[in-house]
């Protein structure tokens, strides 16, 4: 019986093998036939006329998952701090389930929030078009706040309380003990979290194709539409033929290599949050 | 804060004019007055509850945003058993999001319950191979549902033929799960004491007696909030299924005819832009599925909690 319980262990062994393969060997091909370099850094995507650059998809997604950053890890981390040395135990019970549901809703469910509400406040605001960088940061900043506020909360809750109890007695205040004393001891899971989240909003991707803009263009401002790579795959997969969508599976072999960088980030320094 | 709620049980005691309090607490005036002396803190203060704020704010915004704009467009006709592009019923796709989560469920539960038995109870510390099996687990964890996809429809359904299909789907998501599955699971193992394996083994029970008959049953509760979670992803998954199970509006014909979850209709009517109205009415189902399948795990979580307090 313990063979059955290996081989069962094994199944994820085999799963990342195979999507390692299958991912490889049909985006690889293209890459090499396109050109590394005319695939990576080319600034035209045109499939109908044999151009496939997907440096604007890459930019985009750095500049979309940067501004999820900005807009989610300041209020991640103080709505941790909220949770772990704030927050009444009676509100905590109503709190801790609303950021647990944060997690759950579907991201369709968040596009079509952020097509219907952010979109025409961004539009009234700054007389665009309302989808751009800016909506799609906003939006994904709010869809990475609870990874980062659990995996941030559990972190703050791990420091020594010594080290709290340490601060008030010499005089500081209780936020002046909490910010200076125990968020500095926390910061590698605070690290660890905020990977977690980079990991999410890159991935993410039926949130960002409805307000995003989709424009496969570099962008001129904060305002302007972006493509990334995960929408770039989902919009194009659907009709493309040969070499158009071999390219498509080779965006999704960059996408995929940006993963596997971030998840080796985060299990080095979780790593090194657990050994402090 | 808390002191404060403590505060308020002291002085309803005390004398009312008066309000009594404790020798290492203040009274929120008091508070206020040293605050005045570190505005640092007060403004640390200030951002954190604000953060709290926002961040709840959005939430409730969102739900009462989809509630508000969607109860109203429900109507009988969306849950006809029949699609037509008159009615956009979304019953089908309740239907075949029902049949997807129990095909996904019923392979990956039990390997991932079995795999997780393997690295808690069956191998010995410093095996390799468990350390590779957390690294792969944490890996598929990580990978985003777009990927899943494009694996799922270069694998199921231009490799083994399946074309797109409720089945190449379901093996798609129970991949996606698998990793949520495994991790609940043995964190659920490892909570139960070595007293009950000692006890098991010391009456004579073998290792798979003391597994199936000792180990597990206490652990259930934590492997299905595990199992529940998964539920969550399934239902709402968007990215993964266009690729793999399409998107035909009726109820599937079979395991290897395709088939949209509710999820992807809702996708569906956004792209085709003329049914906004009933794209809320989904949103309104989706969310109500979702309140109820947290709702669900919590429960079960507490009564785990409850369950490890009495022991």
């Amino acid at each position: 019986m313990e063979i059955v319980f290996a081989v069962a262990a094994c199944v994820s062994i085999l799963a990342v093998v195979l999507i390692c393969i299958f991912l490889f060997a049909n985006g690889l091909p293209a890459i090499g036939k396109i050109g590394v370099s005319d695939f990576l850094l080319g600034m035209q995507w045109a499939p109908s006329s044999d151009l496939y650059g997907i440096f604007p998809m890459i930019v985009g997604s750095c500049y979309v998952t940067a501004g999820a950053i900005l807009v989610g890890v300041p209020i991640g981390i103080l709505c941790a701090i909220f949770l772990a040395r704030f927050c009444p135990d009676r509100l905590y019970r109503i709190v801790k389930p609303a950021i647990e549901l944060l997690a759950g809703i579907p991201s369709i469910v968040y596009g079509f929030f952020g097509l219907m509400v952010l979109v025409p406040i961004i539009q009234d605001l700054f007389k665009t078009n309302g989808k751009g960088i800016l909506t799609a940061s906003i939006l994904l900043g709010i869809m990475i706040l609870p990874t980062i506020i659990s995996v941030s909360e559990s972190a703050i809750r791990a420091v020594p309380e010594s080290y709290y109890e340490g601060s008030l007695a010499l005089g500081a205040t209780h936020e002046r003990s909490v910010f200076l004393a125990m968020l500095p001891a926390a910061k590698s899971g605070i690290l660890a979290g905020v990977i977690l989240g980079i990991g999410r909003a890159i991935g993410e991707t039926m949130a960002v194709i409805m307000i995003c803009g989709n424009q496969p263009l570099l962008p001129e401002s904060a305002l302007s539409g972006v493509r990334t790579m995960t929408a770039n795959i989902v919009m194009e997969m659907g009709y493309a033929t040969g070499l158009h969508r071999e390219a498509l599976i080779g965006t999704a072999v960059v996408l995929f290599v940006f993963i596997l960088l971030i998840n080796l980030c985060f299990s080095v320094i979780k790593r090194r949050a657990s050994h402090e | 804060m808390s002191e404060q709620i403590l505060e308020a049980g002291a002085a309803s005691v005390g004398q009312p004019a008066v309000p009594k309090v404790g020798i290492n607490q203040q009274s929120f005036s008091e508070k206020l007055k040293s605050y005045r002396r570190t505005p640092g803190s007060f403004l640390l203060l200030l951002l954190v509850i604000l953060s709290a704020v926002v961040t709840l704010g959005v939430l409730f915004a969102l739900i009462i945003y989809i509630l508000v704009k969607g109860i109203p467009n429900i109507r009988p006709e969306l849950f006809a058993l029949e699609y037509t592009t008159d009615n956009v019923s979304m019953l089908p796709a309740m239907i075949n999001t029902l049949i997807m989560t129990v095909l996904s469920l019923l392979m990956a539960v039990p390997l991932g319950i079995f795999s997780a038995i393997y690295t808690v109870e069956y191998a010995k510390r410093g095996n390799k191979l468990v350390g590779i099996v957390r690294v792969t687990a944490e890996t598929l964890s990580g990978i985003p549902s777009i990927v899943y996809g494009l694996f799922g429809y270069l694998m199921f359904v231009l490799a083994l033929h399946m074309n797109y299909s409720v089945l190449a789907g379901a093996l798609t998501l129970a991949i996606m799960v698998l990793p949520t599955i495994m991790r609940t699971t043995e964190e659920a193992l490892m909570s139960v004491p070595d007293s009950y394996r000692e006890g098991s083994f010391g009456l004579g029970a073998g290792k798979l007696r003391t597994v199936f008959k000792i180990v597990l049953p206490p652990a259930m509760p934590g492997i299905l909030s595990g199992v529940i979670l998964s539920i969550g992803r399934i239902v709402g998954e968007t990215a993964a299924l266009i690729f793999t199970a399409g998107s035909v509006p009726t109820v599937t014909k079979g395991l290897l005819s395709s088939g949209r979850t509710l999820a992807v209709h809702m996708y569906c009517l956004l792209n085709e832009g003329l049914y906004t109205n009933q794209a809320y009415a989904t949103a309104v189902v989706l969310l109500v599925l979702v309140l109820l399948i947290n709702q669900a795990s919590n429960l079960i979580a507490r009564k785990f909690q409850g369950n490890a307090g009495e022991e």
